[in-house]
């Protein structure tokens, strides 16, 4: 059948299954937009590309989908820089289709050109300049393959205006040919009889769950594994949600501001069980103190993990359900009584606490109430910084892909787009933008995108005036020196929350929290705004400084 | 420790660029490139010394690997290689040290490929050594411009495979 690139790329995104993609129109993707007009695909029409990039980002994370966005050439594409880069840090599979200026002009700085396959080739798994309209489906059966398997990540492909128009048959590309890219899933039989060695000669045992146990579907085979060696398990940023956290094995998620007695546990281990983690520096601490007494066996779909950042016992390259699996199957039952004993000390002795007021609104209390009256049901999204760590800490997360948070570039404004995308993706679900001030002005124009597409997202701004995290570390690092940290002007969100016709209200006084949140969780039909006016000078506590051992923390 | 990679790359547009962007944007050094297809058009080899710890060398054929256009990475290190490299020599020249310069040629069995009133072109192909030597004994008579291509290797005897 003969039909023109655009309209190949949309019959073939349906075939794939796409049901939704995140977009922004411009003059070289006019004839991709023109093909959509007539077609059923639903198409989201964002107010700023980053936020196309970072709601096809939470829509993947939040329904383990591929997450399609489109931008226009230049600016457009630029734009989704940010996005693509959260997108690759915390491996999440996104397609951004771009378009590209005429063939005839490209390469010659031509209105809105930018040369974004040399731009985004550090911050994407792969991408592609398609100029031959023939290679298009393949391009895109390509690109759809490898942001989805080994290790996922984003793919970018830029398609100049004019091949969109260009007329070509359709046939769905059913084989590819990528003779450099074979990922490596079954764990070799040697490693996994290694690691089972390990585990059973273990006294301190833990296991380390990061993002690659939610990207895998490998909770269910993680829990299996915990239980029948009854080992506490530890999960990452990245990781929560990897096991229910009101199971009696979690142990906190670790790292700069992880639970005291998750790092203790970890330090103190002599076997280290690390599933999908990449031990990036915010979860070790300095690496040549960490975990001085333990082996590691280290399973990663990326061979280029392993021994990156900390070197492993056993190096175990594999898909984590895969290996889980395998490693349930061969490992005997065990106990460990006195390990659990000093972990149950610590978990005693150092819980996560803060003090809370009767005058001032505390952030964690409102985490801990929305965490109460939601049931902990909710999908969480959050921005970046204090709001984000007391979020991580205070909401108990209980399934994969309830928990989503930029870990890895740490992206303020990520929150409110990812949001949007995770509502889409379940549209039933209660999802919650846990936002600060400073984050949720990031990208706040996509507040226009929410109430457009109807979606009840409930964004509860921590308000403290201030950038919240930065202003800890100048209070606690740099004498108090609060270089612009202090914000002397903030809009009224409340009014804000009126200009786009939704809902809005402040809270002041820790009486009214409860009240609030049940108020916004009765709005159903639109984004609902609350505004905690919460206490300025409150720190995220256990904090390990920058660089210093995870077991050194600043604990209030 | 410096380390030849021979690289077995697809040969489409933007390749050099991926690999050399992983380079440097994650601080390793390349220190010398050569480039070029193989005996399939559609495959290139990349050739190329770098520096680093066996540490270094193992997180940069990971790296190299993780790109979906390279096919192949060989560490030819430690292993028995034909080596090779090519340098042309503009180098100072009248008729009072013609004869000498002639001699050099002769035992280092170069070829001289341009000749002018004050100056010589030589070519020379070899191992980086035997090049670095021949140039310091053309020194003397003052080097006015020196091209060299990058390092390419090919293993001697069976193939043998590093990894």
């Amino acid at each position: 059948m003969e039909m023109t690139v655009a309209q190949a790329i949309i019959k073939f995104l349906q075939e794939e299954g796409v049901e939704v993609i995140f977009g922004y129109p411009g003059g070289a993707v006019i004839g991709f937009y023109d093909a959509l007009y007539d077609s059923s695909l639903r198409h989201v029409l964002v107010r700023h590309e980053q936020g196309a990039a970072h709601a096809a980002d939470g829509y993947a994370r939040a329904s383990g989908k591929v997450g399609v966005c489109v931008a226009t050439s230049g600016p457009g594409a630029t734009n989704l820089v940010t996005g693509l880069a959260t997108a690759f840090m915390d491996s999440s599979p996104v397609i951004a289709i771009t378009g590209q200026v005429r063939t005839n002009v490209l390469g010659k700085d031509s209105f809105q050109e930018a040369d974004i396959t040399g731009i985004t080739m550090p911050i994407t798994k792969h991408n592609y300049l398609v100029k031959d309209p023939e290679k298009v489906l393949t391009v895109f059966k390509e690109a759809f393959y490898i942001a989805t398997t080994g290790r996922k990540g984003p793919v970018l492909i830029d398609i100049p205006a004019d091949v969109f128009m260009a007329k070509i048959n359709y046939s769905y590309p059913s084989n590819i040919n990528l003779p450099g890219y074979k990922p490596t899933y079954d764990p070799h039989p040697l490693q996994i009889k290694k690691a089972i060695n390990l585990i059973k000669s273990a006294e301190k045992p833990v296991i380390l769950a990061g993002g690659g146990v939610i990207s895998s579907n490998a909770s269910s085979e993680l829990l299996k594994l915990a239980e029948k060696i009854n080992t506490p398990v530890i999960t990452t940023l990245m990781g929560k949600g990897a096991i229910p956290e009101d199971h009696h094995l979690y142990c906190g998620f670790l790292g700069m501001h992880g639970a005291a007695y998750a790092n203790f546990t970890v330090n103190n281990s002599d076997l280290i069980i690390a599933v999908g983690v990449r031990f990036s520096d915010r979860s070790t601490g300095r690496v040549d103190t960490f975990a001085p007494n333990a082996k590691i066996i280290h399973i990663d779909i990326d061979p280029a993990e392993i021994g990156k950042n900390v070197s492993a016992s056993v190096p175990i390259v594999a898909d984590a359900k895969i290996a889980l699996q395998r490693l349930y199957e061969e490992v005997e039952e065990k106990n460990n009584p006195n390990w659990w004993a000093q972990i149950k000390e610590w978990k005693e002795k150092y819980p996560l606490k803060y003090k809370n007021s009767d005058e001032v609104i505390k952030p964690q209390y409102v985490i801990e109430k929305i965490y109460e009256i939601t049931k902990g049901s909710a999908i969480v999204v959050t921005e970046v910084g204090q709001n984000q760590m007391w979020a991580a800490q205070f909401y108990k997360v209980k399934y994969p892909r309830q928990f989503i948070t930029s870990g890895g570039l740490g992206t303020m404004g990520f929150g409110l787009p990812a949001a949007i995308g995770a509502q889409i993706a379940n549209p039933d679900k209660l999802v919650i933008d846990i936002a600060g001030d400073g984050s949720i002005q990031m990208n706040i124009q996509e507040l226009a995108t929410a109430v457009c597409q109807k979606l009840p997202i409930k964004i509860f701004i921590l308000n403290n005036s201030c950038l919240g995290m930065v202003r800890q570390w100048q209070e606690l690092f740099y004498r108090k020196r609060y270089s612009c940290t202090l914000f002397d002007f903030a809009p009224d969100f409340v009014k804000l929350a009126s200009a786009y016709g939704i809902y809005g209200r402040r809270v002041e006084k820790p009486s009214e929290v409860e009240d609030a949140i049940y108020w916004a969780l009765e709005k159903n039909d639109a984004p609902t705004i609350i505004d905690f006016k919460v206490v300025r000078e409150e720190n995220v506590f256990p904090m390990v400084p920058a660089g210093g051992s995870i077991d050194k923390m600043m604990i209030d | 420790m410096k380390h030849t990679l021979s690289l077995l790359v697809e040969n489409k547009p933007g390749v050099l660029a991926r690999i050399a962007g992983l380079f440097s944007r994650r601080g390793y050094n390349i220190e010398s490139l050569a480039v070029n297809t193989t005996e399939s058009s559609e495959i290139s080899r990349i050739t190329l010394v770098v520096d680093g710890d066996e540490k270094v060398l193992e997180q940069i054929t990971k790296q190299l690997y993780k790109l979906i256009v390279v096919l192949k990475v060989n560490d030819f290190t430690d292993v028995p290689v034909v080596e090779r490299e090519l340098a042309l020599i503009r180098v100072n020249s009248d008729t009072n040290n013609r004869r000498a310069i002639i001699d050099l040629v002769e035992i280092f069995r170069a070829s001289i490929v341009d000749v002018s009133e004050r100056e010589l072109i030589i070519e020379i192909t070899g191992d980086s050594e035997k090049i670095d030597a021949f140039v310091k004994n053309l020194e003397p008579y003052g080097i006015k411009e020196m091209v060299r291509t990058g390092k390419i290797v090919m293993p001697r005897g069976m193939r043998l495979n590093s990894k």
